[in-house]
């Protein structure tokens, strides 16, 4: 009795409550994060340097599944892509702004607006592929459209097989698919934008344009600049719109959907290793770009940015200078 | 003259939204029309064509049978309600400890969570494959929520964020009436957390139940084990013309977002736009 007592004393002191709390709590989390994300990443550089299927004897090659990467003409070239998806997303980021600005004003209807420019981000993503190869097929919906508008239908290519052509459409699904939902979050940035701006610009007599420009625009640039950075890591491992679309055919495969093709369907697994890992390396790059340009123009959390600083540091020269003479 | 400017404008903006929503429903409507068509209909009128009758509902009952759309959401449900018990404990567990106690490898394990939000999750899978496989967990629906709770970040920078903003003092207090830490987290911080955990739910339930590369990748016994969003893929192959039928399924799939979405629409704005600050 005594013993038991003096043992749930000793659990609810203080420094072993403490520390069983820590323990107990970071147990499961950070054996998953172990397990699932970071065995699997060093793995992953090791299965890099082998030829291997994951069945089966594997044979060390060195560098050439690197060497192969750069060379291959599917592979390295596929990162080109991504140009027709950093296009498209800062497309999406324009019309989410513009509609974000214009539904965050006075405007009728404006949550069936909202509600129905959003609701594609909800679908999910096979169901986005279907709806799509639906409305691009051959003498469908996207061509019947237009047709209304005044198209010969002879005209018109085949906007999934024309290679020239054909990114473009796909790249558009994710613009639709994703547009609604930067317009919901920059339209939460402008609501938590202080109200009584927009007092004082209406009693300055501003119109809705300068109120953008003067008051929105400034206030949520942060959000903006963040999203367009965002948007180029993002669009350097684009993955889902071609593979539900087209399957990577025509040349819309992009590198993850080259690299998932390598990996599950001719069980190349080195080599699709050794493209995870060269993408994740620029991807580390992008990042560290981003933050170094973070810190330099916002500051990171309460530390003020570089760039303000050195203006600072410049006007007290001046002022210094300007002192002693 | 001011007036008549200011009116075109507010015209030129209701044509700019009306063509917005426009180009948003389009796609969707004619899916509906489409699944509403008989197969004669179909195949002899334009898709843009109202279909005779809304009553016919044949394709739906094809598409529900042919997909197995029963087996589909139950499998759904189940990894929906698992995944997001799950993740939400852990992640506010965690979240806890790391903004509560300062102890060494505090910094480490942020780091780790930190840099682990920089790996895309698909470039992982060609090695998760391989440890999912020598774990046995293709085909077993428990592994398969495990490695879906395990691989979340978010929720834990969500839970995090709102921690800090939940002053210290009311654990301090909690500790003086001789409450344990387990204490303070179960029966103080937990039930605070509601907003942070509407928010988790809104951004992991979205991903989770639209989910389909990993569920396809793992779960590939597509008659025991096949879940709403991987159910299309059966229209894929010999049925991948037969648009009435996949633009039924395709609405089915649909209904439970909507219905989700009419009811929360407004947790589901505030969820985006909490999570977005936060990136």
């Amino acid at each position: 009795m005594k013993e038991k007592k003096s043992l749930k004393a000793w659990v609810q002191s203080d420094k072993v409550n403490r520390k069983l709390c820590i323990f107990a709590f970071m147990l499961v989390p950070v054996a998953l994060l172990v397990v699932f994300t970071y065995i699997p990443f060093f793995k992953m550089i090791g299965f890099s340097f082998y030829d291997m299927k994951y069945i089966g004897d594997r044979e060390f090659v060195g560098l050439q599944n690197y060497i192969e990467v750069f060379t291959r003409k599917d592979c390295f070239q596929a990162l080109k892509l991504s140009l027709y998806y950093i296009v498209a997303s800062f497309v999406q980021l324009a019309l989410a702004l513009y509609f974000a600005s214009v539904l965050s004003f006075k405007v009728r209807g404006s949550g069936v607006f909202k509600g129905l420019m959003f609701f594609p981000y909800l679908v999910c993503g096979i169901a986005v592929g279907f709806i799509f190869k639906f409305f691009y097929t051959r003498g469908f919906v996207f061509d019947t459209v237009l047709q209304w508008c005044g198209f010969n239908l002879e005209q018109l290519p085949y906007w999934l097989k024309d290679t020239s052509i054909n990114n473009i459409s796909v790249a558009a699904t994710s613009v639709w698919r994703y547009m609604g939902q930067g317009m919901v979050m920059f339209i939460g940035a402008i609501m938590s934008v202080d109200a009584s701006l927009y007092e004082a610009g209406d009693i300055d007599g501003a119109n809705s344009f300068q109120k953008f420009i003067y008051i929105i625009l400034p206030n949520i640039k942060t959000i903006i600049v963040l999203n367009m950075i965002l948007s180029i890591t993002g669009s350097l491992s684009v993955f889902e719109p071609p593979y539900v679309i087209t399957g990577g055919d025509f040349g819309t495969g992009t590198y993850f959907v080259i690299m998932n093709k390598l990996a599950h369907e001719s069980q190349k697994v080195g080599l699709a290793s050794a493209m995870a890992v060269v993408l994740l390396i620029l991807i580390m790059i992008a990042t560290l770009i981003q933050k170094g340009i973070e810190k330099y123009y916002f500051g990171i959390g309460d530390t003020e940015s570089i760039r303000e600083i050195r203006k600072r540091k410049k006007r007290m020269a001046m002022a210094g200078k300007g002192g002693t003479r | 003259m001011l007036k008549a400017k200011r009116s075109i404008i507010a015209v030129l903006k209701y044509i700019t939204l009306i063509f917005g929503a426009f180009v948003s429903v389009l796609p969707i409507v004619v899916c509906v029309i489409t699944a509403f068509k008989t197969p004669e209909e179909y195949a002899s009128t334009n898709v843009m064509a109202l279909p005779q009758s809304w009553a016919y509902f044949e394709n739906f009952i094809q598409a529900w049978s042919q997909a197995d759309m029963g087996v589909a959401f139950r499998n759904s449900i189940i990894i929906l309600v698992c995944v997001l018990a799950g993740s939400i404990m852990t992640g506010s567990m965690l979240a806890y400890v790391l903004s509560r106690f300062k102890f060494k490898g505090n910094g480490l394990v942020r780091n780790m969570f930190l840099f682990a939000s920089l790996l895309p999750g698909i470039a992982m899978q060609v090695s998760v494959y391989q440890i999912m496989y020598s774990l046995g967990w293709i085909n077993f629906l428990p592994g398969y929520i495990i490695m879906m709770c395990g691989t979340d970040i978010i929720s834990i920078y969500i839970f995090i964020q709102f921690f800090e903003n939940i002053p210290d003092s009311l654990d301090e207090s909690a500790i003086m009436d001789g409450c344990t830490y387990f204490g303070v987290f179960f029966r103080i911080l937990f039930p605070l957390l509601k907003p942070a955990i509407v928010t988790v739910m809104i951004l992991k339930g979205v991903g989770v139940y639209n989910e389909y590369y990993t569920a396809n990748l793992y779960l590939q016994d597509k008659n025991r084990l096949v879940t709403v969003a991987t159910s299309l893929f059966k229209f894929t192959g010999p049925l991948g013309n037969q648009y009435n039928y996949i633009c039924a399924g395709v609405i089915i799939t649909m209904v439970p977002a909507l219905i989700v979405f009419i009811l929360c629409q407004k947790q589901i704005y505030g969820g985006l736009a909490a999570g977005a600050v936060k990136g």
